[in-house]
Parts: C-alpha cells; sequence; structure tokens
C-alpha cells in the first residue's frame, strides 16, 4: 500500500481543468515534492488528497483510505499546513495548539505534555505566548506545522512551506522537514523553488497545467532529459540550451560550434533546465 | 452524545477566547443602536402616548429587546466565521477536524447566541430601568426562553450567511436588504394589529415578529402565543439544517 495513491483524479473550475486525470503513488518515508508554477494545479490537488475539495471525477487513496468514502479516516492520519496562514490569528500559537489537541479528543494532561513536546521540536517554546498576528512569517509557518503535527500524523501535507521566507529561515525550515521525515512522517509538499525541490525531496512529480508531465528522482529525471546543458549565446543576444547525456558528446558539440557564438557554457542539467525542457516554459513567467 | 457536547464546546471555546478579547468593544458598539432607538422612540417620539392600554415604552422595551437579540445573534456568529472561512482560511482547519458536522454547526451558533444574551440582557437592564413593568411580569421564564430562543435562530441564520456569501458585500447586502427593513417592520416599534392584511400576512413570515411577540407578551404579561414560539422554533431549525448541508457541500 502507498501512502498517497491516485487514479485519474481531476478537478474543473469553470471552463479550466484545475487538475486534469493524474495518476500518481507516494511511497511511505520518502519526501515527495510536488512542483509547478503558479496556477499549476498544486493546492487543488493537496486539496482534493486532504478532503477539502472533491473531484470532478477520479479517485484517490491516502494511507489506504478512501478520500471521498472515508473523509474522516483520511483525517484522523494526515496533518496539513496550507498555503495561506490558517491559524486564527487574534489567538496564541498555545492557544491554536490547544484547539487543535480538543479538536483531536485529547485529554487535557495528554495535551499539555504533547504541546510542550511539539513547542520545543519547532523551536516555538519561547513564543508559545504569542499571538499569531504578531510573529514573524517564519514563525507562523512553524507554528503552523506546530499544530498540524498535533495528532501524530504518519503523512505530513505542506503546501509550499518556504514560500516568502528569506533565505536562513528557509534552510531552517527545510532542516525541520528532514527532521520530521528522519522521524518516520511521509512528506508530501508542493514548491516552485526547484532548488527545494532537488535538495530536499527524493522523489519529484512535474505539474503544469493541470497536468503531471514527469516524475522521479531528481538524478532520473535528469538522466532523462540530459545530465550535461550547454547553453550558447549568439552575438544577437538569443540563448540556446542544449542537453547532452555526458561531457564527451557535450565538448563534441561545442567543437563544432561556429565562431559568431559570443558565450558557450557547459554544465551539468538542474531540475530548472528538466522543467524548461518539459514545460517549454521557464518557471519564472508565470 | 458526551463526545458532540465536548466537540461543540471545543468550537465554541475558540471563538470565545478571541470575544473575551475584546468583549468591552463589542459590548460597547451592539449597545449602542438599541439605546439610541429607546431614547428617539420610547422617549422621544413616543412620550405620554398610550398605546393599547401600556405606555409606549412599555410597549417598545421588548421590540428593542428583540432586535438587540437579532443583531448582535446574527453578527456574532456570522461575521468572524465569513471572515474566517474567507480571508483568513482557518475555518478550513475547524472543517479538517475529525468531528460531526453537527458539532461544528451548533459551536459556531453558540458563539452568536452568547454575544446576542449577552447584549440583549445588558438592553434589559436598561429597558428595566426605563420600564419596571418588565420585572414584575410572572412570564419572566417564558421571556427568556424566548430571548435565547431568538438568539439561537438568528445566530443560525448569520451563521448560514457567513457560510454562503461569496464577499463581504454579499455579507452587507444581506444586512441591509433583509435585515435593516426587519427591525422596523417586525412589530418592534409599532403594534401589526393596525397594519393592513396583506402586509400584515408578509409580515408574519419574518422570524423577528415572532420574536418580539413572544417577547412583548411576555414582558406586558398578555396571552402567549404559542404559535409565534412554534414559528420560531421552525424557522431556527431550518436555518440549523441548511447550515449543515451549507457545510456538507463545502469543497465541491
Ligand atoms: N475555488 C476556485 N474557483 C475557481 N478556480 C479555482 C479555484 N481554485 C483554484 N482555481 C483555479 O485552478 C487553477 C489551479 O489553481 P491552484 O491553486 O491549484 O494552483 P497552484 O499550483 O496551487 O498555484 P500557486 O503556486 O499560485 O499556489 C488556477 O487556474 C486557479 O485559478
Ligand atoms: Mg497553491
Amino acid at each position: 500500500m502507498e501512502a498517497i495513491f491516485t487514479k485519474q483524479l481531476s478537478k474543473q473550475y469553470g471552463q479550466i481543468w484545475a487538475v486534469k486525470d493524474l495518476n500518481l503513488e507516494v511511497r511511505h518515508g520518502e519526501i515527495f515534492g510536488f512542483l509547478g508554477p503558479n496556477g499549476a494545479g498544486k493546492t487543488t490537488t493537496i486539496r482534493m488528497l486532504t478532503t477539502l475539495t472533491k473531484p470532478t471525477y477520479g479517485r484517490a487513496w491516502v494511507e489506504g483510505y478512501d478520500v471521498i468514502k472515508e473523509p474522516d479516516k483520511v483525517r484522523a492520519t494526515i496533518g496539513v499546513m496550507q498555503q495561506h496562514l490558517s491559524l486564527d490569528r487574534d489567538l496564541t500559537v498555545r492557544e491554536n495548539m490547544i484547539l487543535r489537541a480538543r479538536l483531536h479528543r485529547f485529554s487535557r494532561l495528554e495535551a499539555e505534555k504533547r504541546i510542550n513536546e511539539l513547542l520545543e521540536y519547532t523551536g516555538l517554546s519561547e513564543h508559545a505566548d504569542r499571538p499569531i498576528d504578531t510573529l514573524s512569517g517564519g514563525l507562523q509557518r512553524r507554528a503552523m506545522i506546530a499544530c498540524s503535527l498535533i495528532h501524530r500524523p504518519k503523512l505530513l501535507f505542506l503546501d509550499e512551506p518556504t514560500v516568502g521566507l528569506d533565505a536562513h529561515t528557509r534552510r531552517r525550515m527545510w532542516d525541520l522537514i528532514r527532521r520530521l521525515n528522519a522521524d518516520g512522517v511521509t512528506i508530501f509538499l508542493t514548491t516552485h523553488y526547484i532548488e527545494e525541490a532537488e535538495s530536499l525531496c527524493h522523489r519529484v512529480g512535474i505539474i503544469h497545467q493541470g497536468r503531471l508531465i514527469a516524475v522521479g528522482e531528481p538524478l532520473e529525471l535528469r538522466r532523462k532529459v540530459g545530465m550535461y546543458t550547454v547553453v550558447t549565446v549568439k552575438n544577437n543576444g538569443n540563448s540556446h540550451f542544449m542537453y547532452f547525456p555526458d561531457r564527451e558528446s557535450a565538448t563534441k558539440y561545442v567543437e563544432g560550434l561556429p565562431s559568431d557564438v559570443k558565450t558557450i557554457i557547459v554544465r551539468e542539467s538542474s531540475l530548472e533546465d528538466i522543467f524548461v525542457e518539459l514545460t517549454g516554459r521557464s518557471v519564472e513567467d508565470s | 452524545m458526551i463526545e458532540f457536547i465536548r466537540d461543540t464546546y471545543t468550537v465554541l471555546w475558540a471563538d470565545l477566547r478571541v470575544l473575551r478579547h475584546r468583549i468591552t468593544r463589542t459590548l460597547a458598539t451592539s449597545l449602542m443602536t438599541p439605546i439610541l432607538y429607546l431614547l428617539a422612540f420610547g422617549y422621544g417620539l413616543g412620550r405620554g402616548i398610550t398605546f393599547n392600554g401600556y405606555s409606549y415604552l412599555d410597549f417598545v422595551v421588548p421590540g428593542i429587546i428583540a432586535l438587540t437579540a437579532m443583531t448582535n445573534s446574527f453578527a456574532g456568529a456570522g461575521s468572524k466565521l465569513h471572515v474566517d472561512r474567507l480571508f483568513y482560511r482557518c475555518f478550513d482547519e475547524i472543517l479538517m477536524a475529525p468531528i460531526s458536522t453537527s458539532a461544528i454547526v451548533l459551536g459556531k451558533a453558540l458563539v452568536g447566541v452568547i454575544r446576542g444574551l449577552i447584549s440583549s440582557l445588558a438592553m434589559f437592564v436598561a429597558g428595566a430601568i426605563a420600564s419596571p413593568k418588565l420585572l414584575f411580569s410572572p412570564l419572566l421564564p417564558m421571556f427568556i426562553f424566548a430571548l435565547f430562543l431568538s438568539c439561537l435562530t438568528f445566530a443560525f441564520l448569520g451563521e448560514l450567511i457567513g457560510l454562503t456569501a461569496k464577499s463581504h458585500e454579499d455579507m452587507n447586502t444581506f444586512s441591509n436588504l433583509i435585515l435593516l427593513p426587519m427591525t422596523f417592520l417586525s412589530g418592534t416599534f409599532f403594534s401589526l394589529d393596525g397594519v393592513p392584511e396583506i402586509l400584515r400576512i408578509a409580515l408574519y413570515f419574518l422570524p423577528l415578529t415572532h420574536s418580539s411577540m413572544c417577547l412583548r407578551a411576555a414582558a406586558l404579561n398578555q396571552p402567549f402565543p404559542w404559535f409565534s414560539l412554534a414559528a420560531l422554533g421552525i424557522y431556527c431549525l431550518t436555518f440549523f439544517v441548511a447550515c449543515t448541508l451549507s457545510i456538507r457541500r463545502h469543497g465541491s
């Protein structure tokens, strides 16, 4: 049994297919990255998998439970961090956590113990009694993760966990995600930062305009497109990308280039190259 | 059953925490309008007028209490829910919790009931000073019961609008187009006996009409309008069921 399994999962909004015929498998224990530009359908996918949005058609199983027929069982086994701040802003971190613990029917004592444990784990102990409104973006995201972990979920959904965070805060967030994963939590995260997917995820899926266009380990995807990239810039400023399976063939290509080429760069392909190659456009220009 | 009560209380608890932070402001703003009504209509316009054998002040105070209950229960349950759902999305977190829909619906309404009760009790005190008759009515228990039922009904209505409004404007439109006319027309400030037949029948379809009839009869020790109490109960149940369906439909 996979942690997540979907079959033709689809969602239509008006005329737009936000997600179309998604077939996906996420294995236990992995960090799976769902990569795509704005509007690709990442959040819609998470909302369907977490029972917040009903699919137009198709099916999905989370930890073996059908998201449509057994939403309660799904909810009890997963944790979710939404893309937008979804805590009660007027309440403190601790009050938000108490609310979450009570909704999961913890006793007062159990709740207190679990909350202190999680405050420690996420580094929030000294901020516990501050209202959410007064926290920095990084701390708010930590608080959201802390809340979503209350009931010890086996599978955690993180919708763009690092968007809008500075470089330092982002790395601390990555550390936290890795630590969670090492502690046995399967992670499904979405991102449009390619370096995030590359450095954090065991496997990535690339989604574009509602369709899954590639899935695999970052290395495997690079191999598919070509391990080496040659970027050439002509005198008129136009750049051109070519992909090669190894350094030799890339070098051979460079030697045969005409002399009006101004700049030549030979480098290892990145996930970004794969992304651009597969979607025919850059992530940034959406 | 015990789980249901616990879950309902949990949903209520979070909103009560927030209410506690702002109780003074909430009270001050929610009492402004009814006190103005009391001064303008009760003392200003109505001084010296007697009405069905009562002074106009005695007549109007229960009506003003009814409309205080309505506006505050409605806003208490509706506005925060609406903001939480559309702008802050923290309502999704409650939806994600493994608790029953009816616990969510009731919990979210009860915060409106509590706000409605606090404001209308404060109004009751102000009203009792203006018209001490109120305190000595033998029907006082019925008064309190009808007040509670009114608060619950309008809290469910507020919740329903908070759940279905697509924008802030929708919320305002409803307040201005439905609530405001209801405030003035539902027998709050005048008796429906003098109103033309057709209009009167129309006004009988407004829930606030039945609230003010029950509260007034109880306050003035008139024969109690059981039919109105039942009508209020039916509205209450209808709004509750509509809220439940609306939450179940959420996301499709
Ligand atoms: N509730 C909705 N009503 C109508 N259209 C919607 C709704 N939610 C999403 N969409 C549309 O579905 C498409 C996918 O949106 P989605 O939010 O899933 O993208 P995303 O990959 O999460 O993007 P982002 O990186 O901006 O968060 C978009 O075109 C969006 O406009
Ligand atoms: Mg999104």
